[in-house]
């Protein structure tokens, strides 16, 4: 069977990329350091008309067109978005594959009918890109070349068997060829394809090597050049059904256990992990019911995943019976097999099943640490993460005393720039018995906190006569005392 | 007879003990740097304040501190005991606000003794459990040398009896020095 190929090329991706987070009406371009200047990476219609091109100085281009506004490129994203355009264009086949950074090939051989022939299914891919607001330019040819020099510079679709006149027309560039060969070429007269094809082979390859005619022959179906599809996502979903309902958690489990040790086998293959499973239950009325567990790490140990299913499988409700067991590892991360070590981390294991079971009932976020932050402020010395996505980090010191308890700042009566002799806080009478200070912290003034606008603090550490050690502060800038926390 | 500080002191493990404010917090912390290993503090969410690393720094690694929020005493109440059951951290540090029932207390007391890793509730003061092995008050003292001075005192003790000493934290050898006999 003859492949019928079409080539999508998507001349503006990355800028409309961009474009559809954000509307832009106004000259725009991507921004891309290369060597040691700023170049421009991509850039919208309008800035094309402004007479801006690819590869221009960002500087230049900014004194062509002062009202250019631009944003850093970002490859990985537009790579990641040409992947969701593939995934789109299963839509037409299911034989599609990238081309290059900005565009696709899809074989749709045999799939054409279902949406009223070629040209219907190119005019409906043109419709929806348009409606995406994507610039799309459609190739469609007998082989990939064709299809691809079509797109570049044709803008038409061959007929079926008609390549080679096709694409005769088209400029020598339309054969993939790197750009030397391209000028070399054109300096030699050969301007069109078909020029090239009158040329007798064996100059041509003398003076030009293989290249050129390899490209002449795929484009021109002599040579076979395959489309590699994208590989389907990896699915990690197991299912069982069963020929008579169950009722009993321990039944449950061990249907559990056994979809586990094969879903586990598969994530041991593929070296991945699971962090967030599901597992649904479906009843013989039909109702399901879905029990999730959140892993504190990656994990594909069936013995260790099965007891902290326990309580999810304990609060399900059985009804009439369940006939369906289905589990699936929603959340995938990579996890490489490890050395096998005498030095056993066994403890932390079991730190992390701790944390995996207490987030089953009060939820994963809410299990946290302190990391370390590079901050003056007292409230911004450290950071709060939760403890199944973050790991350990130190050292910690105190440059400085500093007290274990910290509270929103409480005003107090007080005048003065020492702290007051006598004070009332929490309804509690207080004589100052020692002060130390003050500790001048000033504000961060690269960062927005409201709590700072009062400006610059004086802390002083107080003994109170009746015992208690607090941290006091007085505010210059806005005269006012506040107790902030509490020392041992 | 006079009972020595260091009879009591460490906590006995698999039990759990009981913490009355103001300065139950240094108490915790000096107890958690004691024992090593990882610390599990439980609160609830819906508290202003918060223990601040930096702070305890001197008293313990605050790699080692995991800290739990919940959103009701029922859950401080469930997760305390289900990470002293599984005997992986040392010390289990409930923050409470309400008086626990019996059946509450000698919960927590079961499951510290099958996972043979401490447990110390933060109380407030006059809300202690019976089912507690030791019961603790820690106030600070005010000394015009001395910024650390605290007066530690056992105010129920299931295996030993009552006494109080005046202690300060040696922040040099990170560990708790009696400073003197204090009068009963």
């Amino acid at each position: 069977m003859r492949k019928r190929v079409v080539s999508l090329w998507f001349p503006r991706l990355p800028s409309e990329r961009v474009g559809r987070t954000q509307p832009i009406d106004a000259p725009f371009a991507l921004i891309q350091h290369q060597g040691n200047s700023d170049r421009i990476y991509c850039l919208n219609a309008q800035a094309e008309q402004m007479g801006l091109q690819r590869g221009m100085g960002f500087s230049d281009a900014r004194a062509f067109c002062p009202s250019l506004r631009s944003c850093p490129a970002d490859p990985e994203a537009d790579r990641y978005f040409l992947r969701i355009l593939a995934r789109w264009a299963g839509r037409y086949c299911p034989w599609v594959g990238l081309d290059g950074a900005d565009g696709l090939v899809l074989n749709i051989a045999g799939s054409a009918h279902l949406f009223g022939g070629e040209a219907a299914m190119l005019a409906d891919m043109r419709l929806r890109m348009a409606r995406a607001g994507i610039t799309v330019r459609i190739g469609l040819g007998d082989t990939r070349g064709a299809a691809w020099g079509l797109a570049h510079f044709g803008r038409t679709m061959a007929e079926e068997g008609a390549t080679p006149e096709q694409i005769a027309s088209l400029p020598v560039a339309a054969l993939r060829l790197e750009e030397k060969t391209v000028v070399a070429l054109q300096r030699l007269g050969v301007q069109q394809i078909a020029d090239l094809i009158a040329l007798p082979r064996a100059t041509v390859t003398r003076r030009f090597g293989k290249e050129v005619l390899h490209r002449l022959d795929q484009a021109l179906g002599e040579l076979p050049e395959d489309i590699s599809p994208l590989r389907p996502p990896a699915h990690y979903g197991v299912r069982m059904t069963l020929p008579e309902p169950i009722g009993l958690s321990a039944d449950v489990m061990a249907g559990t256990e056994r979809l586990l040790e094969q879903l586990c086998s598969k994530l041991k293959k593929d070296e991945k992990g699971a962090r967030v499973l599901q597992l649904t239950l479906r009843r013989v009325d039909q109702a399901s019911q879905q029990v999730e567990l959140r892993l504190a790490r990656p994990l594909r140990d069936a013995a260790r995943i099965l007891p902290l299913f326990e309580r999810g499988v304990g609060q399900a409700d059985a009804g009439y019976g369940i006939d369906q067991l289905r589990l699936e590892a929603i959340g995938v991360e990579p996890l490489p097999v490890q050395q096998m070590s005498h030095v056993g981390n066994q403890n932390k294991d079991r730190l992390d099943d701790l944390i995996t079971r207490i987030g089953t009932r009060i939820g994963l976020e809410n299990v946290q640490r302190f990391l370390p932050a590079d901050s003056h402020i007292p409230e911004h010395s450290f950071i709060i993460a939760p403890a199944a996505y973050s790991t350990p980090e130190g050292p910690w010191f105190a440059q400085r005393p500093r007290p274990l308890h910290l509270f929103p700042p409480e005003a107090i009566a007080g005048v003065g720039k020492r702290p007051p002799e006598r004070f009332r806080w929490r309804r509690m009478s207080f004589a100052t018995g020692k002060a130390t200070g003050p500790e001048r912290i000033a504000p961060e003034w690269w960062l927005a906190d409201e709590n700072w606008s009062s400006g610059l603090r004086d802390y002083w550490k107080v003994d109170t006569k009746q015992g208690r050690r607090l941290w006091l502060f007085y505010t210059p800038q806005k005269p006012g005392w506040f107790v902030q926390g509490e020392f041992a | 007879m006079t009972t020595s500080f260091f009879q009591n002191f460490p906590l006995r493990t698999g039990r759990t003990h009981e913490i009355c404010l103001p300065n139950a917090q240094s108490f915790a912390f000096a107890l958690g740097g004691y024992l090593g290993g990882a610390v599990l503090w439980i609160c609830e969410d819906w508290l202003a304040g918060h223990i601040n690393p930096i702070g305890f720094s001197t008293y313990m690694d605050p790699q080692n501190l995991l800290r739990v929020k919940t959103k009701d005493q029922t859950d401080s109440l469930a997760v305390a005991e289900e990470a002293l059951r599984s005997g992986v951290v040392n010390l289990v540090v409930i923050e409470l606000r309400q008086p626990l029932s019996f059946t509450a207390g000698r919960r927590l007391q079961l499951a510290a003794q099958t996972g043979e890793s401490t447990g110390l509730c933060i109380i407030p003061e006059g809300q202690g459990n019976n089912a507690a092995e030791t019961r603790w008050r820690c106030a600070p003292v005010f000394d015009q040398q001395d910024s650390t001075l605290q007066r530690w005192e056992i105010t129920k003790n299931k295996s030993g009896t009552l006494a109080a000493w005046d202690v300060r934290w040696d922040a040099q050898t990170r560990r708790i020095i009696v400073v003197s006999k204090a009068s009963q």
